[in-house]
């Protein structure tokens, strides 16, 4: 899982040759074109002058209009929707590894009366989405005094990763070398220094693919910050895109402009450690 | 989509044993590690204690109850203020019945799927195989492929936005040159949703491509390598061999396609409002712009309650049928 994108493996037996070779490649290139299209298009008219991607919306700007992106990244809303964005996916992975390592633990290594029961309970949450119970999640935050808080968006955000986190987790507590746990135990070591020095520090690979499905999902969240939040200084980048485009609806140039810088930090990221990403979130899907 | 449904837990599903109660009868005992066997100490119950009671209160408050909520408001007609008084029984139910666009958002989930599963997936199949021979490049093949998952659904929908955008966007240049009038596909009511389904295709299939390589990549080449000694042709190949091999993967990816249908949501505000004339609306656009932002909360949970039968229901009844044996 982990090699999803290294380029050792051949499925199709020998490695094809020729004609077939060619085309299959030029099918690739054309997909690639359709995929990456509409994202370099953004990028580009983005550098255009409005009335130049109404009559040349295809091809490279004839001038080039910085100042589209220039304004966006001098002033302070972009930085302030992306900070938003970061403060709360950040806090919601470390509170999911927290929460979750903590109760994968106890289901892993402790049985008593009720275990099994709790933890198909917790596991309940992999059924349905937040949207279906959205309204009355929305009265409890209100209830709660936490709209309009970061902490209304990160704590139903921890709330509905639990189930796969513990899910994940407790499966790779259970495989660590039970050996381990009897001589600890043997030497006086209890539950929680064996959780701090022995467990954690082994899981690194599974508590960083948790990590990366809870801040992906976090980051690109949208239902829950807009039921959340009514404050713009609070908006995430997906609120403050749409704001942003509510509030310049036809100058698709800084709409588009805008979109790219938005997207920028997840496409960086991506590129930066595609490696991990890909087979996080992928083997988060297949493991689950 | 949020990453919060997957699957029932495969390793646990079908009829195998508790990891516990396997390959005790046969081995000698020293070698098997029986976890039950430790009495709980009082360290034990510390940790049980002080460890499990944070995820039990958090599920509960924002999970748990709220569920239990929405069935309970869903018998109300309730804006949100003031406790719930005024209970009309199942008429929020009958509402829904008898509501067009509800059924609309309804048709509009079904097509979703259907287009997922006749399009997208054979799609992500076939650019599998190809990403996982050894096509030069095909690493960066992937990663391009996959790229589209990584961005938010509601970039995504407002990069599509001007995409079609008869005005300004390609769309408009496309027409434009072929010397039409502007077309406006979002503004079609008959085709609308159409362009919802591009850019869902657009999105996801990287992502199932992945689940693929991934099965690909578990499947022994020896075999592959014999029937093809054996004379057997690509085709054969595939048909009897690389297919079969990946049914686990492949019923994986048409679980997360449906589960992601029924939930779609964030791509359809930025792209079309659920409009023109209602008729882009998936069941949680609905219950966006008819219960939450109109504060009709009893209205809105009952819409909440069905999407929630129907995903139970499907996850409950495809596990059952259709993933036993994984």
């Amino acid at each position: 899982m982990t090699d999803a994108t290294a380029d050792s493996f051949e499925v199709l037996g020998r490695r094809p040759r020729g004609p077939a070779s060619f085309l299959i490649f030029a099918a690739l290139l054309v997909v690639a074109g359709a995929v990456l299209y509409p994202v370099l298009a953004t990028a580009l008219n983005g550098v255009k002058d409005l009335s130049e991607i109404r009559t040349n919306p295809l091809g490279l700007p004839r001038v080039w209009m910085w100042s589209n992106y220039w304004g966006i990244l001098t002033g302070y809303r972009y930085w302030q929707v992306l900070g938003n964005s970061l403060f709360i996916a950040l806090f919601t992975v470390f509170l999911t590894l927290a929460v979750a390592s903590m109760a994968a633990f106890t289901f892993a290594h402790l049985r008593f009366f009720g275990d099994k029961f709790l933890l198909n309970y917790l596991q309940l949450g992999l059924l349905f989405p937040v949207a279906t119970a959205i309204l009355p999640l929305f009265i409890k935050i209100r209830d709660l005094g936490l709209l309009d808080s970061y902490w209304g968006v990160i704590l139903p955000q921890v709330a509905f990763s639990i189930a796969m986190a513990v899910l994940l987790l407790r499966t790779a507590f259970r495989q660590l070398p039970s050996e381990l746990l009897d001589s600890a135990m043997m030497d006086g070591c209890g539950y929680f220094r064996y959780f701090f020095y022995i467990t954690l520090p082994l899981s690194g690979p599974i508590l960083s693919t948790v990590g990366i499905i809870a801040f992906v999902g976090s980051w690109n969240g949208y239902l829950l910050p807009l039921v959340v939040f009514n404050s713009e200084s609070r908006y995430p980048w997906t609120l403050g895109l749409m704001a942003f485009q509510g509030q310049y609806m036809t100058a698709w140039q800084l709409v588009l402009a805008f979109i790219t810088l938005t997207i920028l930090p997840a496409i960086l990221m991506f590129l930066l450690a595609q490696r991990w990403i890909v087979a996080g979130l992928t083997a988060g899907a297949v493991k689950s | 989509m949020t990453a919060s449904v997957s699957p029932p837990p495969l390793s646990e599903a079908g009829p195998s044993l508790p990891s516990e109660a396997r390959g005790g009868l046969f081995t000698p005992a020293s070698a098997v590690y029986v976890e039950p066997a430790r009495r709980l100490t009082l360290n034990g119950w510390a940790t049980i204690a002080v460890f499990l009671p944070p995820a039990l209160i958090l599920f509960t408050v924002f999970v748990a109850l709220p569920m239990v909520e929405a069935g309970w408001y869903g018998f109300f007609n309730w804006d949100g203020y003031g406790r719930p008084e005024k209970f009309i029984g199942l008429k929020n139910y009958g509402y829904l019945i008898g509501n067009a666009t509800f059924a609309r958002s309804l048709i509009n989930n079904a097509l979703i799927i259907i287009v997922s599963l006749l399009v997208q997936l054979p799609l992500a199949l076939a650019l599998a195989l190809m990403v996982a021979g050894r096509i030069p490049g095909a690493a960066w093949f992937r990663m391009i492929f996959f790229l589209p998952y990584v961005l938010a659904d509601v970039a995504a929908g407002l990069i599509w936005h001007f995409m079609f955008d008869g005005d300004y966007g390609v769309a408009g240049a496309i027409t434009g040159a072929l010397g039409m009038q502007p077309y406006f596909l979002l503004a079609d009511k008959t085709w609308a949703f159409s362009a919802v389904l591009i850019v869902i295709i657009w999105k996801y299939f990287g992502f199932h491509m992945m689940l693929y390589v991934a099965g690909l990549q578990g499947i022994d080449r020896s075999l592959l390598e014999a029937a093809e000694m054996d004379g057997a042709s690509a085709w054969q190949r595939f048909w009897h061999i690389t297919l079969p091999l990946l049914g686990p993967m492949i019923r994986l990816s048409i679980f997360f396609s449906v589960v992601g249908a029924l939930q779609l949501f964030d791509i359809i505000v930025p792209l079309t409002g659920g409009g023109p004339f209602e008729t882009t609306n998936t069941m949680v656009s609905f219950l966006y712009y008819f219960g939450i932002t109109r504060m009709r909360v009893g209205f809105g949970s009952a819409v909440g309650v069905v999407l929630f039968f129907i995903c139970v229901t499907f996850a409950f009844g495809y596990r059952r049928i259709f993933m036993r044996d994984d």
